[in-house]
């Protein structure tokens, strides 16, 4: 295993998802992990620390999630582009400083491999259930941004557009992967280093004095620096003013807090990834992400050789959600089929872009999301005969006709 | 050259250098030692002759929570009991970083406690600077994890009833290597100890004894501030290398102030550096799963 000297294995491997993202945080500059320990997530850890001294990233095991998180905020103002790699209960112990890394405008990136929950759940199964705690699980007003893999290749190149995003938007970006896609062996294709684009931090180098850490660009997002440069800055978790200094006020909180959410909203057309498939004369749209695409796209190549018009739209980024495309489509098609491996949280917001135009189908599939083509084919088949369109989410059970 | 320093006609403080006077006034109440000891910590960041610039110190949250916000370094104000974990991952990926931690007892000992002993086990190159006023004063003058035996608060109205934390013993056998404890009226001592402990490698912790005229003396109707000091003056022996275990503070009982801890033992980036070249030097191979 030898790297060039910017840590890109280039070349075509077999990975596992998690070995996957491990190779995309080093190719996408990565050299800062902070991590606790929680299967299925070990492979990126694993990897990460193996490949370490090679490319001349560090690392820590923290004592908690919550430290891990931590860690990976101050890492990143060192400069090091940093993450932390988790799971379910993991995960929900970074909920506080997913609000900190929010409100600090800190670039860093966090791997989710999601499993069965709640509570101590169904451990090391996977499941698709966090994606909404990933949106709304810290206290108070922000946007996000997540991704969703669904194979290992993706695991790759989805890594490297999230540290892309985090850097750009100054934003933790959350990497919403499955225990399937984290376990699953592909192959996978890296490219030369001089072929895959890393967004740099956008640094302030103004004189010494005159640098205000929360100033904002006309896209609303501020410049950084570096500790240790003399800019002698000061940011706070509490609400702010361009200085960093906190201002109990509430015309703060929206000078403040308002920019956190507009530099995603008002960028969405730019950061959202969707990709289409055979959409274009669909009846049904299949609208699906992470592990559960898998299905859904063999479910449309199926039905498609039935001469069924049956298309997909898969999720590359779940947050934010393609409200715009979603509506649009709602007007053409006569329904949506959403699967996933929860009890229903995306086709919420499937339901919401619809504006009882289409009929939205909810299909809820267990621990492995590969294997229910058959029965999103079946959804789709029945969402296609429907004749008139019902308010709210039909949810549709196995086997039902 | 003290006449030089402190020029009163052009009303330059003489610390405008090191704090943020863009700040002032600060939030503390009358007669709160906190701004005592970010006094004795400005001295001492001179004294110990370091860049200011290459110095980060991190905060968590309450009153002492708010130093970071007031010394003129590359700064941050956390979230609370945190301040560690964030300051673990300054220094592990900036190791030339002088990091610094400056909190509360109830944020670094009750909700930080988890972070606490495990970077003084792993000798983190850091100072703690644990300000400890025995009592969450920001919140409204809960019982805190330092509040000692049948002291009031607000949460411990009829007396406090758990046995506090003795802050020295818990640095001590978690494996810091500079232990020490001045309160806020030993401002030329806690200066050295600062000092001594800036320039010492490895997880240093200094407690400083503060009174909180609002809260804790307010409750257990201790007087005002000169009236805790004088308190700190009669009360107050300093006892240097004395055993740890033997630092307990019971209500208004007598302080045993000092330096206790003073040893050598690998820093955490030391372990982590020669880990490092040995893999280089040698190709050590990563043992564990195969990774590829």
């Amino acid at each position: 295993m030898k790297s060039d000297k910017t840590g890109v294995l280039t070349g075509s491997h077999i990975l596992s998802g998690n070995e996957a993202c491990a190779e995309g945080a080093l190719a996408a500059g990565c050299r800062f992990l902070g991590l606790y320990p929680i299967m299925p997530s070990l492979e990126v850890s694993q990897r990460f620390l193996q490949r370490a001294p090679e490319v001349g990233a560090t690392f820590i095991q923290m004592e908690d999630e919550v430290s891990a998180l931590a860690a990976v905020l101050g890492a990143s103002w060192t400069g090091k582009k940093s993450m932390t790699v988790t799971s379910g209960p993991g995960f929900s112990l970074m909920m506080e400083h997913l609000g900190l890394g929010v409100m600090l405008e800190t670039p860093c990136v966090i791997v989710e491999v999601q499993m069965v929950g709640p509570g101590l759940g169904l451990p090391t199964h996977p499941a698709q259930a966090d994606v909404m705690q990933s949106r709304w699980g810290s206290h108070g007003d922000y946007e996000i941004i997540a991704y969703a893999p669904s194979s290992a290749q993706e695991m790759f190149d989805f890594t490297i557009k999230a540290f892309n995003l985090s850097e750009r938007y100054r934003v933790p970006v959350a990497l919403m992967s499955d225990a399937h896609i984290a376990q699953l062996k592909e192959s996978v294709v890296i490219p030369s280093a001089d072929q895959i684009h890393i967004e740099p931090r956008r640094y302030f180098d103004g004189p010494r004095d005159s640098y205000l850490p929360f100033k904002r660009d006309k896209d609303f997002v501020p410049r950084m620096v570096d500790i240790g440069q003399g800019y002698r800055f000061h940011v706070t978790g509490l609400t702010h003013d361009d200085r960093g200094y906190p201002i109990m006020f509430e015309e703060c909180q929206e000078y403040n807090v308002h920019p956190l959410v507009k530099k995603i909203r008002d960028y969405v057309d730019e950061i959202v990834d969707i990709q289409e498939t055979k959409t274009d004369d669909a009846e049904v749209v299949i609208i699906s992400y992470g592990s559960s695409s898998r299905a859904a796209l063999k479910a449309v190549e199926q039905a498609r050789a039935k001469g069924m018009k049956i298309g997909s739209l898969k999720l590359n980024t779940v947050w934010p959600f393609p409200d715009a495309r979603v509506s649009e489509l709602a007007e053409q098609v006569k329904a949506f089929v959403v699967p996933e491996m929860n009890f229903g949280q995306i086709v919420q917001e499937v339901e919401r872009n619809t504006y009882g135009k289409a009929n939205v189908l909810f299909l809820h599939h267990g621990d492995n999301g590969v294997e229910y083509t058959d029965d999103i084919l079946a959804a789709a088949e029945k969402a296609s005969l429907m004749t008139e369109t019902k308010c709210g989410i039909i949810e549709w059970k196995k086997g039902s006709t | 050259m003290a006449t030089q320093r402190i020029n009163t006609n052009s009303e330059i403080h003489p610390m405008e250098n090191l704090l943020r006077m863009d700040r002032m006034p600060h939030i503390w109440c009358p007669t709160c030692g906190i701004g005592l000891a970010v006094t004795a910590f400005a001295s001492a960041l001179e004294k110990a002759n370091i860049d200011p610039n290459n110095v980060s110190i991190v905060s968590g949250i309450g009153c002492t929570g708010r130093v970071a916000g007031y010394v003129k370094v590359d700064s941050f104000h956390t979230t609370h009991g945190r301040p560690i974990a964030f300051a673990t991952g300054i220094k592990v990926a900036s190791p030339k970083t002088k990091v610094v931690v400056f909190s509360g007892d109830g944020d670094l000992i009750a909700i930080g406690g988890n972070h606490f002993i495990h970077a003084a086990r792993r000798n983190i190159d850091m100072l703690v600077v644990c300000v400890n006023n025995f009592i969450y004063a920001m919140t409204g003058g809960q019982v805190a994890p330092t509040t000692p035996l049948a002291a009031y608060a607000t949460t411990s109205p009829y007396g406090c009833v758990e046995p506090p934390f003795n802050i020295p013993y818990l640095a001590d056998s978690s494996g810091a290597v500079y232990v020490a404890r001045y309160t806020a009226l030993h401002i030329r001592r806690l200066t050295n100890a600062l000092t001594e402990a800036l320039n010492k490698k490895g997880f240093s912790v200094v407690e400083v004894i503060s009174p909180c005229g609002m809260y804790y003396s307010r409750i257990n109707r201790l007087g005002d501030g000169l009236e805790m000091m004088k308190f700190y003056h009669d009360n107050v022996e300093i006892r240097h290398g004395e055993d740890t275990k033997n630092l307990e503070i019971g209500f208004q009982t007598k302080i045993i102030c000092g330096k206790f801890v003073d040893r050598e033992r690998p820093s955490y980036m030391e372990r982590y550096n020669q880990w490092l070249s040995e893999v280089r030097d040698s190709g050590k191979r990563p043992k564990g799963k195969k990774g590829a």
